[in-house]
């Protein structure tokens, strides 16, 4: 019997991490995988308060973000590729056209 | 009230005047402006007559409304305290309404010839018409705050009559001399209006005085009536030019001559002296504040006239002789001979508004030089200009059987029956007035002409709009001014007739006979001792004018030698007595400098420009270090983000914390 | 010690032992494939709480579809070891301490307000037929609503990373006015 908060302490930790990535990475494809880590994170909380409540519509949600971050994720990439063809980096420092 | 007598109309015909000469002037011709200035101050003039001529006829005192409409009249009505627009008439009120309109329409006569050169002709014609309007408001006015409004309004046409001239400097600054000066006075009557509202709950003259009928007069000094006494007195001060607050006045002859005449000698100045008498009621429950007037008035008198003495431009003279005269009127009312003072104002209006309009016609002779110095032997020029200022000069030195005499011999006996102390100062400054006024009429006229012969244009600008006149030797004036000079000598003939044996006295009594205080010692002494009295004034006034004539005309080296002789003490009083220097350094300079260094510099440059100058910067500088912010940086924006997303996150936990 | 226990804390472990190597390694394939492990671990996790189905698209979509997607991405555009840049302080300082301290908090208040209460094991009633049946009655409009999401996805990343058009025609000579 696993309680309630071990999973949510393992959310927070596995959130975190995402958090950390996102913030230390230059890389973009990272920081977009760290994207993917939060949000893992959140559905693990999910499921577990599902679990915790007895509402079955907790898994459901859950499979709703991971179709919402399916579709972000191909935008995205999309969208990297788009970046990496005009300024031919993948550093997120030097994408700074937009500095006043 | 029995039936009205419109008497509306006797200050809207000269508003009328006004709004059509000043709107419409500017294109019209100076025939055109002319008729409509006389017209209507005329007609105001013929409807005081027909007022006087039914004057038997209403119960007194009448009231009515503007325009007989309790609508239209209605002004203020707040609470239990009404203003309305109403005119009041009584003998006070009447005596007051013929002088004004009367040597009012003279004088719009005589300004139609001497101010016919002058290019902006229409606008004097609105501006005389205009205060016009407004002095017979403060004449015919049943309540004080109506009476304020043309006090105002006369205040107000004053300044824009003395700078007239706009483009003259010292013109303009006579007026807001004159301007501010009165302002000061009006603090004082303001202060006094609110403490008889705050007590007696109405302006209406009718209601105040009801209330301040049965209240026993105050002897302790000091008290509600004395407060409102002096501080009425204060206003008066401004007005009429009494000591403290006269400075104006002499500034004043920066305006054109017929002003002078008018608002300066006859009819503005003397406001302050309908004002306290009209408030006798007031002033006779106030003794310390009678005290007050008649020390204010008597030494006005003998101040003014000192100064009289040393002055060199006629019109100048004529000035401080209107403040000392004023000064008697003050006297007057002060020892509680308010039919005396109004008497006087009568008088004083015919031969002063008399000089004032000679001394023009003299001014245009001589083609617009002002200093007596180099006049001179015009008796043979201008004969009829000599002759009427002869009899006005008689008239004011006080020389029976000439209107003077008996209304400044009047005065002088209820001031003795008063406190011999007055009638002394008084003596004294009789006196000098004689004097002063026989040296302006000797220098002026006798002797050997010493001003500039000039060919035609060859004379210095002066701003009386004569320039166009080739001034080969003086000449005599036109008809038209030389009319009311004549007019007016009758007047001050015949004028003061109305005063023998009380006669003026008893047609006033209704207004004034309310158990004056003062008059505790009525008639004390016999008829024999009042005709004593006359002869010393008499007798005084004729030594004035021998000295005057010893002076002026048999040894016109004296006046030279007398004043070398008086040294400094003789430019203090040339300098009057350094007044206007003083009050430049005590409140002009401090209240230019502060005004200048607090006001400006410190409040609006500092507080007010550099608050929002600083609010800007700061708005400016904070905005450049906030920019940074958008360093075009992707992580920064970040790491922003989830510092701001770990605060929210932080308070809605703290926010849902059980205790 | 229950089995179940063992079995939450192992996956767990390799969870945050994968998150852990995605941040420390340098070249973004390694990050994948931590990421991929992570996703496994999850899915193991998922299944102790009984839901096999969410389980299951976890690793059919998340690690078969969405990872692949990211290993492809970093093939094309070969994607090298990072290299140093001067980052951005404000992320360093405020981000991270910031983040950290949030979790701690929420962790800290987490555990102690919920107590002791435990999870079964298998708790949920995860199989098809019951999330089917919830998707198709109760969740139909959002059902359908993500599928227009994801056909709208598909379009934006065809435009987004499609090539750019080549110059633009010449503009053609006016015609003559006869």
């Amino acid at each position: 019997m696993v309680p309630l908060s071990y999973y949510l302490v393992l959310s927070g930790i596995l959130f975190a991490c995402g958090v950390a990535g996102f913030l230390i990475k230059r890389n973009i494809i990272t920081i977009f995988m760290s994207i993917e880590l939060m949000l893992n994170g959140v559905n693990l909380s999910f499921v577990a308060f599902a679990a915790h409540w007895h509402a079955l519509a907790g898994q459901v949600f859950v499979f709703f973000v991971m179709v919402v971050a399916a579709a972000e994720a191909a935008v995205g990439l999309a969208i990297i590729i788009a970046v990496y063809r005009t300024r031919e980096t993948l550093n997120v420092d030097q994408v700074n056209l937009l500095k006043l | 009230m029995t039936s009205s007598l419109n008497l509306w109309l006797i200050p809207v015909l000269p508003l009328a005047g006004a709004a059509i000469n000043g709107f419409l002037g500017k294109k019209s011709s100076r025939t055109a402006i002319s008729v409509v200035g006389l017209l209507f101050s005329g007609a105001a003039f013929v409807w005081a007559l027909s007022v006087a001529w039914r004057f038997s006829s209403v119960s007194l005192p009448h009231q009515e409304l503007f325009l007989n409409n309790e609508a239209l009249a209605h002004w203020i009505r707040s609470g239990s305290f009404t203003v309305d627009f109403a005119f009041y008439l009584d003998q006070l009120s009447l005596v007051m309404l013929l002088v004004v309109t009367g040597v009012g329409f003279l004088i719009h006569i005589y300004s139609v010839g001497y101010m016919w050169e002058d290019p902006s002709y229409y606008r004097f014609f609105a501006y005389l018409n205009l205060f016009m309007f407004f002095m017979l408001t403060l004449v015919l006015a049943n309540n004080y705050l109506l009476m304020f409004i043309g006090w105002e309004g006369v205040g107000l046409a004053s300044y824009l009559l003395i700078g007239f001239w706009i483009t003259k400097d010292s013109a303009a600054s006579a007026g807001k001399k004159a301007f501010i000066v009165n302002r000061i006075g009006d603090f004082g009557f303001l202060i006094g209006l609110f403490l008889i509202i705050q007590h007696f709950g109405s302006l209406n003259f009718t209601q105040v005085f009801e209330k301040v009928q049965p209240l026993a007069p105050e002897t302790a000094g000091a008290g509600l009536l004395t407060a409102i006494g002096i501080l009425l007195m204060i206003g008066a001060c401004g007005k009429s030019a009494q000591i403290p607050l006269y400075v104006w006045l002499p500034d004043a002859m920066e305006g054109p001559t017929p002003v002078s005449a008018l608002i300066h000698a006859a009819t503005m100045v003397t406001a302050g002296v309908y004002m306290v008498s009209r408030s006798h009621v007031i002033f006779e429950r106030a003794p310390m504040a009678l005290t007050v007037v008649a020390i204010i008035g008597t030494l006005t008198a003998l101040f003014a006239a000192t100064i009289g003495i040393t002055q060199t431009d006629i019109k100048k003279v004529l000035a401080y002789s209107t403040v000392s005269q004023l000064g008697y009127m003050f006297m007057a009312c002060g020892v509680g001979a308010f039919s005396a003072g109004i008497f006087h104002l009568m008088t004083h209006a015919f031969f002063k508004g008399l000089l004032f309009l000679g001394a023009g016609s003299v001014i245009h002779a001589v083609g617009g030089e002002q200093d007596m110095r180099k006049m001179g032997g015009l008796k043979s020029y201008i004969p009829w200009t000599f002759g009427t200022m002869f009899i006005a000069t008689l008239a004011i030195a006080g020389i029976w059987p000439f209107a003077g005499f008996w209304s400044k011999d009047e005065i002088l006996w209820k001031a003795y029956q008063s406190n011999w102390i007055y009638w002394l100062i008084g003596l004294v400054a009789a006196f000098i007035t004689s004097f002063y006024m026989f040296r302006l009429l000797f220098m002026t006229f006798w002797g050997d002409y010493y001003g500039i012969q000039v060919d035609d244009h060859g004379r210095a600008h002066m701003a009386h709009g004569h320039d166009e006149h080739g001034h080969g030797e003086p000449h005599e004036s036109p008809m038209v001014m030389l009319i009311p000079l004549i007019i007016l000598a009758l007047l001050s003939t015949i004028g003061g007739l109305v005063g023998i044996g009380s006669g003026f006295e008893h047609f006033l009594a209704p207004v004034f006979g309310s158990g004056a205080v003062s008059e505790g010692a009525t008639e004390a002494g016999s008829h024999g001792t009042e005709i004593l009295f006359m002869m010393i004034s008499v007798a005084v006034a004729l030594a004035g004018a021998a000295l005057a004539y010893v002076l002026y005309v048999s040894k016109p080296y004296l006046p030279q030698k007398i004043a070398d002789s008086l040294g400094s003490f003789y430019n203090a009083v040339l300098d009057k007595y350094y007044v206007d220097e003083i009050y430049a350094t005590l409140f002009v300079k401090p209240l230019v400098d502060g005004s200048t260094r607090i006001l400006w510099q410190g409040v609006d440059r500092k507080i007010i420009d550099d608050s929002i100058n600083d609010a800007a910067d700061g708005a400016r500088h904070v905005s450049d270090e906030v920019r940074h912010m958008q360093s075009g940086n992707l992580r920064s924006y970040a790491g922003w983000i989830a510092a701001g997303a770990a605060c929210v996150i932080a308070w809605m936990v703290w926010l849902g914390m059980e205790r | 010690m229950s089995v179940h226990l063992i079995l939450f804390l192992a996956f767990g472990a390799v969870a945050v032992a994968g998150a852990i190597n995605l941040l420390a390694q340098t070249h973004p394939i390694n990050s994948a494939l931590s990421l991929i492990a992570v996703m496994a671990a999850l899915a193991g996790e998922y299944l102790l709480l009984g839901a096999e189905f969410v389980a299951a698209v976890q690793v059919i979509v998340y690690a078969g579809a969405i990872m692949v997607l990211f290993v492809f991405v970093i093939m094309l555009l070969n994607a090298g070891v990072e290299e140093r840049t001067k980052g951005s302080r404000v992320a360093v300082i405020f981000g991270v301490p910031g983040m950290l301290l949030g979790s701690l908090l929420v962790a800290w208040v987490v555990i102690r307000h919920s107590g002791t209460e435990a999870v079964a094991a298998g708790a949920l009633p995860g199989d098809p037929k019951t999330i089917g049946d919830l998707l198709f009655h109760e969740f139909l409009l959002p059902f359908e609503i993500t599928s227009i999401l994801i056909l709208i996805a598909i379009m934006g990343a065809v435009v987004l990373a499609s090539k750019p058009p080549t110059a633009p025609p010449p503009i053609p000579a006016p015609r003559k006015v006869d």
